[in-house]
């Protein structure tokens, strides 16, 4: 019965870990149970232990070891060093010249969900049937064939969040995913990801709902203190919610009604679930930074975030992530004062910076994107290691993930996400040349066996092509 | 009173020639984009907006010249394909001036009548190096989306140096749609606006419509069908770029060229062979629709081995960010293109394109658009530190850099940051 208890509790988002693992001795993540209903099916592909050396590491931690070796063992980073040797058997690799660093992690993606080709009937990113949509999950959008995925894979891409757009106040669940071709969404799931929330500020929100796309009047939120009592209207139900919960679980009364919709909610005022809030302007950052405190929950990640550079300060203070592009502007007007230097003045001001594409151009080659702010801030004097920028697209993004824990850096006993650049990743010129996802070689530039193409390219011009 | 007048009166008029100071500019190494290659430790002199000298060091300097010295020079970038100057901010309609789609002109619509030297988009884009922009209509009500013109990027009145440059048409899904909503309906469109313009004194004697535009787009489009003015297409899918090609055969004198063509590869000698030049976003390596199932980022490269001349874009947010073309070139690079036909994409072809006379090199006797940089200009990390238009010296400033310098330091303890300038 105790066991059945916690297990309805982790329908609520009460207890996900603890239902997730119910106590039989094994990780059961992989169990369906109404907790999970949809797990992670994926399991890393065979790999071999392989040394790569003489290379130029990021170890994506912060250091940078030239002529340095990375080992590769049962999928996971065995060591990082100088003086690395061969286990017999081992394949190894002489990468004089090129570039090894962790992959990266694209935190904003709406890859599978906004697939290629971008036809109506592919248009699955955006539950926009209302402002609050809390109860729907990206994940049930997510195409897994979208061809996108294999673009962004020859870009170094290793793990991602895929995100539902920004139409609402609450968009609903993003999900971390593995960037390896699979059949279904659950065989790329990032397996003991957490959850996250996407939520969104500003023009969108209002523009969708008030405005019934341009059509007045629409619904609420008409406007930008309409998207505040939106957020605090759904806050305050999902406090009821949880309370209704914690006091059957703590063994009173009924049975409350599921409710999908403050499930989620619920899950994030438990500290399970992740937010990461679609917000421009640095006024309305500040803002949510209130309502955050009022209900108890964190903001984990600010996203697009263009406004950040002006209350960097306060980003530090509050521990919130910033995921940035390097230099979009001026398509909204809540996009008017995008700068090249963000990325570099929110990390200068101790705040967690981190690179994003939202784009399915972008993702392909996310290292330009942070060369570029690099470049930018090292003209304004702001000099920053390419070793500890390179944290702006692996470890930070981890981090804003729940998952640094697992990959994100080249350190020893994590996933052996691991890229092999053809020379220094801050050049227009150089291309990743070998993606490892879990040790197993996802893409390799120079061998066409080793280029996944998605179903969809099969039989059409340009299959197996160089993309 | 008329003493002092006339003094104002004799400071405007000198000013300009004041502005036209002579300028000498050191490059580790000079992109001339001519037979002179790349000059190591090159050095280019401009007098009176023209340049007089490209050659090594050390060079005559003329009597008060500017010194200036970098690691890179090259000749001011050319953007073949944007609409920058029609939007201040894409997003908001009342400041977009890129597209009509409720008006019921079309090839009439004169892009240059929308353009704002003021836009702040065009010091941002003078930033990044480029000089020179070729500036489109959108295409929001039929597929004639109307003409284009040619600006600089000096943000100064009289920045646009040709209106009506060339005529605007798409065709592909897009054509389609803004056409009924089939190809069939595009063609037959394009073809009856082509037989109102030959037919024009006829067809509009008595009254003010053709078969397929009103009086006033016949008239504009009459240069572009007696090929007299260059149409520029924008299309994608292989068999699109092959009619185009058919349609060019039937119509010899027609000037063409195609923008997007991100299936052009497949067609390239085809395109070659009847000198279509083509503009081409090298980003475009997706299925983004089914008119580009073949779209590759070997596209640039394959075009211009075939022998097709190629410009190269950026064609995303294209009001705000056709600055990023350096980037793409750069990317076109690592996909197989030379250095140097990279660069002609963002130098000489687009000039070659639109008939841009004197631009788009570094020689003798051509117009002063040169740029200085810290580095490699097709490197994501390098930056111009110095651009110049016609010889003058541009500022170096933008409503970004603006931003930038008040949030520099996030100290308010003494006054706001407003106070900040």
């Amino acid at each position: 019965m105790q066991l059945r208890i916690l297990c309805l509790a982790a329908v609520a988002g009460l207890f996900v870990t603890a239902c997730d693992r119910p106590g039989k001795g094994g990780d059961d993540a992989s169990t369906a149970s109404i907790a999970n209903p949809f797990p992670s099916t994926y399991t890393p592909y065979p790999s071999q232990t392989l040394l790569i050396t003489n290379a130029t590491v990021i170890d994506g931690a912060g250091g940078l070891i030239e002529k340095g070796s990375v080992l590769i063992e049962d999928g996971r980073i065995k060591g990082v060093g100088t003086d690395l040797k061969a286990p017999t058997g081992a394949a190894t690799i002489d990468a004089a010249g090129k570039w090894v660093t962790p992959g990266i992690i694209d935190n904003h993606s709406h890859l599978g969900a906004y697939p290629s080709p971008g036809v109506d009937s592919h248009g699955d990113g955006n539950e926009i049937s209302g402002p609050v949509t809390a109860e729907v999950w990206v994940e049930h959008s997510v195409w897994p064939q979208d061809p996108g995925f294999t673009r962004a894979l020859a870009g170094g891409i290793t793990s991602l969040q895929i995100l539902p757009g920004s139409a609402n106040l609450f968009g609903g669940r993003g999900v971390t995913l593995k960037n390896v071709p699979a059949r279904s969404v659950q065989a790329m799931k990032f397996p003991g990801a957490p959850y996250t929330l996407k939520m969104a500020c500003g023009e969108n929100p209002k523009r969708v709902y008030g405005y019934g796309n341009a059509s007045t009047p629409g619904g609420a939120p008409y406007s930008r203190m309409g998207n505040v009592a939106g957020y605090r209207d759904a806050w305050i139900k999902a406090t009821e919610y949880k309370k209704d919960w914690d006091r059957f679980n703590a063994g009173g009364g009924s049975e409350p009604k599921r409710d999908l919709e403050l499930e989620t909610l619920a899950g994030v005022l438990n500290g399970e679930i992740l937010v990461h809030m679609h917000c421009y302007r640095a006024d309305e950052m500040a803002q949510i930074i209130d309502i955050s405190k009022e209900f108890g929950y964190k903001v984990t990640a600010f996203h697009h975030a263009v406004e950040s550079y002006k209350i960097a300060d306060k980003l530090a203070e509050y521990g919130a992530c910033s995921s940035m592009w390097a230099d979009w502007w001026g398509f909204k007007m809540e996009a008017y004062d995008g700068i090249r230097e963000n990325i570099p003045l929110v990390h200068n001001a101790g705040a967690c910076a981190i690179v994003h594409s939202d784009s399915d151009i972008g993702i392909q080659r996310l290292n330009q994107e942070a060369a570029k702010a690099w470049a930018d801030g090292k003209r304004m004097g702001i000099d920053i290691p390419i070793e500890v920028a390179w944290q702006w697209l692996s470890l930070n993004p981890a981090k804003s993930l729940g998952v640094d824990d697992k990959t994100g850096s080249l350190e020893p006993g994590k996933m052996a996400d691991v890229v092999i650049w053809s020379g220094n990743p801050f050049s227009s010129y150089t291309k990743a040349e070998k993606v490892y996802v879990d040790g197993a070689l996802m893409f390799d530039r120079d061998d066409p066996a080793s280029q996944p193409v998605m179903d969809f390219e099969l039989g059409q011009p340009g299959e197996g092509d160089r993309k | 009173m008329i003493r002092r007048m006339m003094i104002s009166l004799a400071v405007l008029v000198a000013a300009p020639v004041a502005l036209a100071q002579s300028v000498v500019v050191y490059g580790e190494k000079v992109w001339t984009g001519t037979s002179q290659g790349t000059l190591e430790n090159g050095v280019v002199v401009v007098e009176n907006g023209r340049i007089t000298s490209v050659g090594t060091a050390p060079a005559r300097v003329p009597a008060g010249a500017l010194e200036v010295r970098a690691e890179w020079v090259t000749p001011g970038l050319i953007s073949a394909f944007s609409r920058t100057g029609l939007a201040e901010v894409s997003g908001v309609d009342d400041t977009n001036d890129g597209g009509a789609g409720k008006s019921a002109f079309s090839a009439a619509l004169n892009a240059a009548d929308g353009f704002n030297p003021d836009a702040t988009p065009i010091a941002v884009t003078r930033l990044e190096g480029f000089t020179r922009l070729a500036v489109a209509p959108e295409a929001a009500s039929k597929l004639f989306g109307g003409q284009g013109f040619l600006a600089d990027t000096t943000g100064l009145d009289g920045s646009i140096f040709k209106e009506r440059a060339f005529t605007y048409v798409v065709l592909g899904e897009s054509g389609a749609s803004l056409s009924g909503g089939s190809r069939p309906a595009a063609w037959a469109s394009l073809r009856g606006a082509f037989d109102d313009v030959r037919f024009f004194g006829a067809r509009y004697m008595s009254h003010n419509d053709g078969n397929v535009l009103t009086r006033m787009d016949a008239q504009a489009l009459m240069p572009a069908v007696r090929g007299e003015q260059l149409i520029l297409f924008q299309a994608s899918r292989a068999s699109d770029l092959n009619a185009i090609m058919d349609f060019q055969e039937e119509n010899p004198s027609l000037k063409v060229a195609i923008v997007g063509a991100d299936e052009g590869w497949r067609v390239a000698k085809r395109l070659a062979a009847l000198e279509i030049p083509v503009i081409v976003d090298a980003f475009s390596n997706l299925p983004a629709s089914f008119s580009q199932l073949a779209a590759t980022s070997e596209n640039a490269k394959r075009l211009a081995e075939a022998g097709v001349t190629v410009a190269i874009v950026h064609l995303e947010n294209d009001s705000h960010q056709a600055r990023l073309a350096t980037q793409v070139a750069g990317n076109a690079v690592a996909n197989g293109m030379p250095f140097d036909i990279a660069m002609k994409a963002l130098t000489s072809a687009p000039a070659q394109i639109f008939g841009m006379t004197d631009l788009g090199v570094l020689a003798p006797g051509g117009r002063a658009d040169v740029v200085a940089w810290d580095g490699d200009p097709l490197e994501v990390t390098s930056a111009p530190i110095a651009v110049y238009i016609d010889g003058e010296s541009q500022p170096m400033v933008s409503r970004q850099t603006k931003l930038r310098d008040r949030y520099r330091t996030l100290d308010e303890s003494e006054r706001p940051m407003a106070f900040k300038r």
